[in-house]
């Protein structure tokens, strides 16, 4: 390379042109634009396969509930079933342990174990699905069959969740699962938010006589509630599209039961089962019709949590100008 | 500091690409011949170290889809493919039985002294969700003096395409009416109850991990991991232990089709086991690749002569000479 | 001079109260009210809910913590008796006989990771660069809104994916294939932080370069870039070690094989595969192996991590010493 092109005027700082930077500038484009591209190829790849299926099947694909690869009949309602019931009670246990530990590390923890807590859930969220599955597997399952699952059916069994014999492998241990793996989600995105609140509003809520748990009722939680709410839809993403954990636990029966005993199975797991082993193209048409329904659920979720948690960007930023 | 990390990472990748540029043979599908086949493999990688099967036990559903799609170069399936199959093929499909072997009922009851007996019309109405619990009098019937505890059934069934699901719906379909309209025969069905495990070694791992479990399996899954397993009532009345004999009696005074394509379930001889089939692998007459395609056909030559001397110790029956000269035959029509 | 000062402050909570839609509810009288509706209750219960509340929300902590050191606890006791020599040197054994090792997976994860970086990493320290320096305000949006989705999207899609660009067109199961599939899982977070890493370099240093006549391209490229080279490679780091525990993707593109790989173009054993399958197998020794092999990957993750807190920290001190 010779002596660099230099133009001879003087231009606004970081206005200046010349050929190289405009090559740079337009190959760097080639960068968003593939990042673009990926995803509107994974839409279009998605809808194509899975186009034999969303003609055969239409919307009642999803609100049909028989899985019947002899008969070539095929509907997603028991995995939507499924990964919906899952999630939810993941959230369930979730939300209020996660809450919790994000409010203690933020209000209460002294500096060391605050530390020292933090790392451990970043710890936690950094082991790889199949390792929870493994776990599930030869830890969990055992201890909810023999365990959890006699004690809740002796004292809670009256309810529809749970009845029906213990088997530890099912809907519920999956959903445990899952809330383990949730939980650092929701410490993380919680513990910024509530970090987040400004200390006038908490420090007029203690000059005023407020307790401290009374200052995280009425002012953070209701201060962060938008923030808080993003990182739960954002972590019921993650839940929704877990696999392999959920695949390992959760018996993968195409069955809809009220019983969180029972066995049952998500979109994401019956792809992971059967997708290499579709013998028929329709077969194989409507495992792909069940990734396309994952992929847009994920990007609605992810929408929805985009919006929440953009507005507490946009007030920090306010806060950090200040 | 990070590009020596990344160089080195790069040489260890290259070297161990290019350390091993042998012959490799990838395969897909049954889990039920699984343990002999990668018995096989290895020990035929021994005596020849420049060829390489990779065989991945997917579900013989996978290997029927795999092979059709071209993406191995050859199949395994212990369900043979249905005519509209072969006809989406690319080319024509050869089926080449390997060995035989027998699905047993196997299940994880605790404090049973000896094996239980089963009629096929209780196995069907246990899958069918019909018998739910272990004391059962139907169960009780056919396993008189033996105490059965009260505790409900856990199915559990196959959540791949299987070939040892095939058979054992094959089974079920021809001898209960009430299965063959509700829920037929085939790699993947719809099953009306129970856990889904992905593998023949799935369903073991979960039938071994499942107090009150009851399921099917390849006869060596059962015995490998001591589960216990069922005698069976045959069509002449007789309970069978599945064992090599009764799995070899079932292909006794069958013709054998041209293609190979037969199913041996419910045997009318009067000591065969009733869920015993042969498993395939499925190749393509014309073969692509001149070197993979020879290397296909030599071990499937050895496998059917050398290769039988394993099935004993592995569980699977021995093929009949008949079918072995037949294969011979067969083989010989294989271009590559 | 105090006129002016109440005027910027009445202006910011103006701003502010559009911006979240929380509008009257933070008044001072609000907050008041909020609070004082609590004084309802007695002096002592409201001592006596705030000490439980302390109980509770440590009981929380310490659940969370609690299952940390139970996988841990069961990864280390199991994992480290399970491990030995054969487990890095040894093919796997044939179905159910015990021993052998799982050197192929081990190897053809690294292998995997590698292929992916040398996808994930152009695209998203590219798009990262092209975002904060170049990018319009609407099209950079329109990025990091794609990005922060993609973020999101469920890894087995990203397996159908690779699968049907990949594995259907070339007739075979690949190790490029599943690397590509991790490739692409890399992308977001390496362009997010990357972008935000870039940004952070203070504009003085640009404007220096700038001055002197250096076109923007090589100001990019000798200044903005090493500096910021600590958070990019952080962020690097942090995408690397979630996709090396990913299974999902490779099922149907890496597939697993049994002998060491051959080509690029041919299926691939991976550690997470194998955990997989030898997780689910009801053999005694697959399942010590799966242990082992589990202890093995989350080694490697935590390495991975380890080096990126590494990079954050030399990242920190360079900004430090420009102040």
């Amino acid at each position: 390379m010779g002596p660099f092109p230099r133009s001879k005027n003087m231009e606004k700082f970081g206005q200046r042109k010349d050929a190289v930077d405009i090559v740079f500038q337009r190959t760097m484009l080639v960068f968003p634009l593939l990042v673009l591209l990926i995803v509107g190829g994974i839409f279009v790849q998605l809808l194509l396969s899975s186009w034999i299926s969303i003609k055969e099947f239409g919307p009642a694909f999803l609100v049909t509930s028989t899985w019947d690869p002899v008969a070539e009949k095929f509907g997603a309602l028991p995995f939507i079933f499924g990964t919906i019931v899952s999630s939810l009670v993941a959230l369930l246990l979730a939300v209020p342990i996660g809450l919790g530990t994000a409010i203690y590390l933020a209000e209460y923890a002294p500096q060391w174990p605050r530390r020292i807590i933090s790392s451990l859930v970043d710890l936690l969220a950094a082991i790889p699905s199949v390792i929870y599955g493994l776990w599930g597997i030869f830890v969990l399952v055992p201890v909810m069959r023999s365990h959890v699952q006699p004690f809740l059916g002796k004292y809670l069994g009256f309810l529809p969740f749970f009845q029906g014999p213990a088997y530890g492998i099912g809907m519920f241990s999956a959903s445990v699962i899952l809330a383990i793996m949730i939980i650092p989600f929701i410490i993380s995105i919680s513990r910024e938010v509530i970090l987040a609140v400004p200390h006038v509003y908490k420090e007029a809520a203690y000059a005023m006589g407020a307790t401290r748990w009374e200052a995280i009722c009425t002012i953070i939680l209701s201060y962060g509630k938008a923030g808080i709410l993003g990182g739960i839809i954002l972590a019921m993403g993650r839940a929704i599209g877990e696999t392999m954990a959920v695949t390992m636990a959760i018996g993968n029966n195409v069955k809809i039961s009220a019983s969180l005993f029972s066995p049952a199975y998500t979109l994401a797991s019956v792809i992971a089962n059967e997708f290499a082993e579709a013998t028929s193209k329709l077969y194989l048409a409507s495992l792909t019709h069940i990734g396309l329904v994952l992929f847009l659920v994920s990007i609605v979720v992810n929408i929805l949590a985009w919006l929440l948690l953009w507005r507490i960007n946009e007030r920090q930023k306010i806060f950090q100008g200040r | 500091m990070v590009r020596k990390i990344l160089g080195l990472t790069l040489l260890i990748g290259l070297c161990s690409t290019t350390a091993f540029a042998a012959v490799l043979i990838n395969g897909a599908g049954a889990t039920f011949p699984y343990p002999i086949y990668s018995k096989w493999f290895d020990v035929y990688h021994k005596m020849n170290p420049e060829i390489q099967f990779n065989y991945q036990s997917i579900g013989s559903g996978g290997g029927i889809k795999q092979i059709t799609a071209k993406t191995v170069d050859f199949g395994a399936s212990d369900g043979p493919m249905t005519q509209d199959q072969l006809n989406e093929a690319p080319g024509r499909i050869y089926h080449i039985p390997m060995v035989m072997g027998a699905v047993v009922i196997t299940y994880n009851v605790e404090g049973l002294d000896k094996n239980l007996k089963f009629t096929p019309d209780v196995v069907a109405d246990i899958f069918l969700d019909k018998i739910t619990n272990w004391n059962d009098p139907r169960i009780a019937a056919a396993n008189p003096g033996v105490r059965l505890p009260s505790g409900s059934i856990l199915v559990v069934h196959r959540s791949d395409g299987s070939g040892t699901s095939y058979i054992f719906t094959d089974y079920l379909s021809s001898i209960s009416s009430a299965w063959k309209a509700k829920v037929g025969k085939g790699t993947s069905v719809n099953w009306p109850v129970g856990l889904g495990g992905k593998g023949n070694e799935g369903v073991a791992g979960l039938i071994k991990q499942t107090p009150g479990s009851i399921g099917y399996v390849e006869l060596s899954y059962a015995i490998k991991n001591d589960l216990d397993y069922a005698e069976l009532e045959n069509s002449s009345g007789h309970f069978i232990k599945p064992d090599l004999d009764s799995t070899a009696k079932a292909a006794q005074g069958v013709k054998i089709p041209d293609d190979f394509r037969v199913s041996l379930v419910n045997s009318s001889n009067p000591d065969a086991y009733p869920i015993s089939g042969f498993t395939w692998v499925l190749i393509y007459k014309d073969m692509e690749d001149h070197v993979k395609g020879k290397a296909i056909v030599d071990f499937i030559k050895w496998a059917i002569h050398d290769g039988q001397a394993y099935t004993e110790d592995l569980l699977y029956a021995p093929l009949p000479a008949e079918v072995i000269e037949m294969i011979e035959k067969k083989l010989e029509q294989v271009k590559y | 001079m105090n006129g002016r000062k109440s005027f910027k402050d009445d202006e910011f909570s103006f701003d502010m109260n559009t911006m979240t839609g929380i509008s009257s509810a933070w008044s001072e009288t609000k907050i008041k009210e909020r609070v004082l509706t609590q004084f309802n209750q007695t002096r002592a219960r409201r001592n006596i809910i705030n000490a439980t509340a302390v109980y509770g929300l440590s009981f929380c902590a310490i659940l969370v913590l609690f299952c940390l050191f139970n996988i841990i606890f069961h990864l280390l006791v199991q994992g480290f008796s399970s491990l030995n020599r054969d487990f890095f040197l040894q093919l796997p054994k044939p179905v159910g006989e015990p021993g052998g090792g799982t050197a192929n997976a081990i190897v053809g994860t690294l292998i995997l990771l590698i292929v992916a970086v040398l996808v994930g990493v152009p695209i998203g320290l590219g798009a990262g660069i092209y975002l904060s320096e170049y990018a319009h305000q609407r099209f950079a949006q329109a990025v990091r809104f794609t990005t922060d989705v993609m973020n999101g999207i469920p890894s087995i899609v990203f397996g159908i994916f690779a699968w049907t660009i990949l594995v259907v067109p070339f007739k075979s199961f690949s190790a490029l294939s599943g690397g590509i599939a991790l490739g692409i899982m890399m992308i977001p977070m390496i362009t997010r932080t990357t972008e935000g890493f870039v940004r952070m370099v203070p504009v003085p240093l640009r404007e220096a370069g700038l001055a002197i006549g250096t076109p923007k391209w090589r100001v990019i490229k000798d200044i903005v870039v090493p500096s910021s080279l600590g958070g990019i490679v952080t962020g690097i780091m942090v995408s690397l070690a979630r996709v090396a525990g990913e299974t999902a993707p490779l099922l149907f593109t890496a597939f697993g094989n049994h002998f060491w790989h051959s080509s690029l173009l041919a299926p691939i054993a991976a550690l997470p595969l194998q955990i997989f399958s030898y997780a689910i197998s009801p053999f005694e020794d697959w399942h010590r192996q799966a242990w082992a092999g589990a202890l093995v990957l989350i080694l490697i993750v935590f390495v991975i991590n380890l080096c990126s807190s590494y990079f954050v920290g030399r990242q920190r001190r360079m900004f430090s010493s420009h102040k």
